[in-house]
């Protein structure tokens, strides 16, 4: 089993694995194990760009003040459902989102949504690091003060706050007014994150948050993870890397795709997931992934 | 093939690329060397400053230089807003292949393509007759500004288009809002290439000899407002030299403060970009 898998080139490509052993292997949408506490609570959530489905009626509650990391191949959706939770979706061209998503009582999917409330509470870490080309202190600046923030003082400790928080300010707090872009990719990347978390949010998602970086700077993030989780803050990450997501996560959800159109397989505590998972489909993947 | 082989090796199509680039200079050493030879030796503040007399022959060109001021003056305060809120519109609300978008880049391609004649004639027929503005600074900066605007509007459009979109999502992301995220993070970033399409801009307008006769006339006293005639330095250059005779001296000395003045408006301009960039905190090229 494992040997097939290998053998597909590269990443399993969506479409390719959809047969194991001359079989189709057809997992029927998965249903997710409730969870104690939610944040968010999706249901039948289908995203498509244009005349292309991206999603396809994905349900799935994502617990609240835990780790949720979202493992799939490539091109299963995984980024475009990260989008929706914090209504990105809704600025990309040509994006149309069905479904419901409930975001503790607030449904993210009627009309009249407060876009920047919600993203207030909700941060987001790009794949790429992308620090504005602007000083470093000037990218923390430029969020706290578009959110109200005018005094000069508060705005320093929230700087200061937000580089402690993800280990940076030791690195850099000579040179806040020099460029974000002379940084490390690892530092960038951190520095991105410490964006997001100068507005305090309730929640973090992060979308292939390590996948430009080297083995240490990833080290160096989920160090940070475990860290945000203990202050309870609720994380969703998207990850190529099973390892990290066994690592990382306390849930696990598992996307695939069929016909172009990603779907939701098994989601549940990671621990289960990897080690008992119960869908086959699944299985091949933890097996291969991991080996 | 050893090194020292390909060294000794003729390079044919390098000599003939690099001559290229030496005979552009060449004429262009020429052409400035020209003028400055002609003309340098017998400018003073004086020929700033004071009134042409005898047709030009003698005097100076100081009315000439505040109706070109006050042309230019128009000219950019009317296209620069224009064409910013325009770029606006054509990068960031509407979709690059919309059809409307692509009808107005149509247009204003042809319209940057269009000879500067032809403005004229426009700009005469629009706002000297039809508006009632006569042959006045108005009329020529309101030519001059719909002259420049393509290139304006192109150039601005552009540089917001060669902000990546991740910045964008980024600013999205962090909850700023699409109108705030335009004025606060991709007007900043794309200012600097907005400057460069302005100073193309001025560059044609100060050169600019054939929409000007029909709109803002030559007359050479100095402009009492808006509203009065004005001769730019351009055509007096060219009335100078075509229609005076004994004028070259006054011509040569004539286009070398217009050279200077395009070399001191571009230095301006490259100052404010650079000023911004610190000011705005900007710290890499865009």
């Amino acid at each position: 089993m494992r040997q097939q898998l290998m053998e597909a080139p590269g990443r399993p490509h969506c479409g390719r694995l959809t047969a194991f052993n001359g079989r189709e292997i057809l997992a029927a949408n998965g249903r997710a194990e409730a969870v104690a506490e939610s944040l968010w609570r999706i249901s039948d959530l289908s995203v498509r760009y244009g005349a292309k489905a991206a999603l396809s009626s994905v349900s799935i509650d994502l617990p609240r003040k835990a780790v949720t990391s979202i493992i799939g191949p490539s091109g299963c959706g995984k980024s475009t459902f990260l989008y929706c939770l914090n209504r990105l979706s809704a600025s990309i061209d040509g994006c149309r989102v069905n479904g419901r998503i409930l975001m503790a009582s607030t449904d993210l999917t009627a009309p009249g949504v407060d876009d920047v409330a919600l993203r207030k509470r909700v941060g987001f870490v790009f794949q790429k690091p992308n620090p504005f080309p602007l000083s470093i202190r000037r990218n923390l600046e430029l969020p706290l003060k578009e959110h109200g923030m005018r005094d000069r003082a508060s705005i320093d400790d929230a700087i200061e706050s937000g580089l402690r928080a993800v280990g940076l300010w030791a690195e850099v707090k000579d040179r806040l007014n020099s460029s974000a872009q002379q940084l490390s990719g690892g530092q960038q990347q951190r520095l991105c994150i410490a964006r997001a978390l100068v507005l305090q949010p309730d929640a973090l998602l992060m979308d292939e948050p390590c996948s430009a970086l080297d083995p240490m700077a990833t080290a160096v993030i989920e160090e940070l993870i475990h860290s945000f989780c203990e202050k309870n803050l609720t994380i969703v990450i998207v990850t190529h890397n099973l390892r990290q997501a066994k690592r990382l996560g306390n849930y696990a959800a598992f996307f695939w795709c069929r016909a172009g159109a990603g779907y939701l397989v098994e989601a549940g505590p990671a621990q289960r997931v990897f080690d008992a998972p119960h869908n086959e489909l699944t299985k091949l993947y933890v097996a291969g992934g991991v080996s | 093939m050893s090194k020292r082989t390909v060294a000794r090796t003729f390079d044919w199509p390098g000599t003939v690329l690099s001559a290229a680039p030496i005979l552009v200079c060449l004429v262009f050493v020429w052409i400035i060397g020209s003028v400055l030879a002609h003309g340098l030796d017998q400018i003073s503040w004086s020929f700033l400053t004071e009134a042409p007399t005898r047709s030009g022959r003698a005097g100076g060109i100081g009315p000439i230089l505040v109706a070109t001021a006050l042309i230019l003056a128009v000219c950019i305060t009317v296209a620069l807003p224009i064409a910013v809120a325009t770029a606006i519109l054509l990068a960031e609300f509407v979709s690059s292949k919309h059809r409307g978008a692509r009808a107005v880049r149509l247009s204003l391609d042809v319209l940057a393509g269009v000879p500067s004649i032809v403005f004229g004639i426009f700009g005469n027929a629009f706002f000297c007759s039809f508006l009632k503005l006569g042959f006045s600074i108005l009329s020529g900066g309101l030519t001059l500004a719909c002259m420049v605007l393509p290139v304006l509007i192109r150039t601005s459009e552009e540089s917001f288009r060669s902000v990546p979109l991740s910045y964008r999502l980024g600013a999205f992301a962090l909850g700023f809002s699409k109108t705030r995220t335009i004025f606060k993070l991709l007007l900043p970033l794309a200012l600097p290439g907005v400057l460069v399409g302005t100073l193309l801009g001025i560059g044609r307008a100060l050169a600019e000899t054939a929409a000007l006769i029909f709109t803002s006339g030559y007359v050479d006293r100095m402009p009492s407002s808006l509203l009065d005639s004005g001769r730019a330095l351009s055509i007096h250059i060219f009335d100078l030299s075509m229609n005076i005779t004994g004028a070259d001296a006054a011509a040569y000395r004539s286009a070398v403060v217009l050279l200077a003045l395009l070399l001191v408006i571009n230095g301006i301009v490259i100052c404010a970009s650079n000023l911004w960039k610190r000011l705005a905190g900007l710290t890499a090229a865009v």
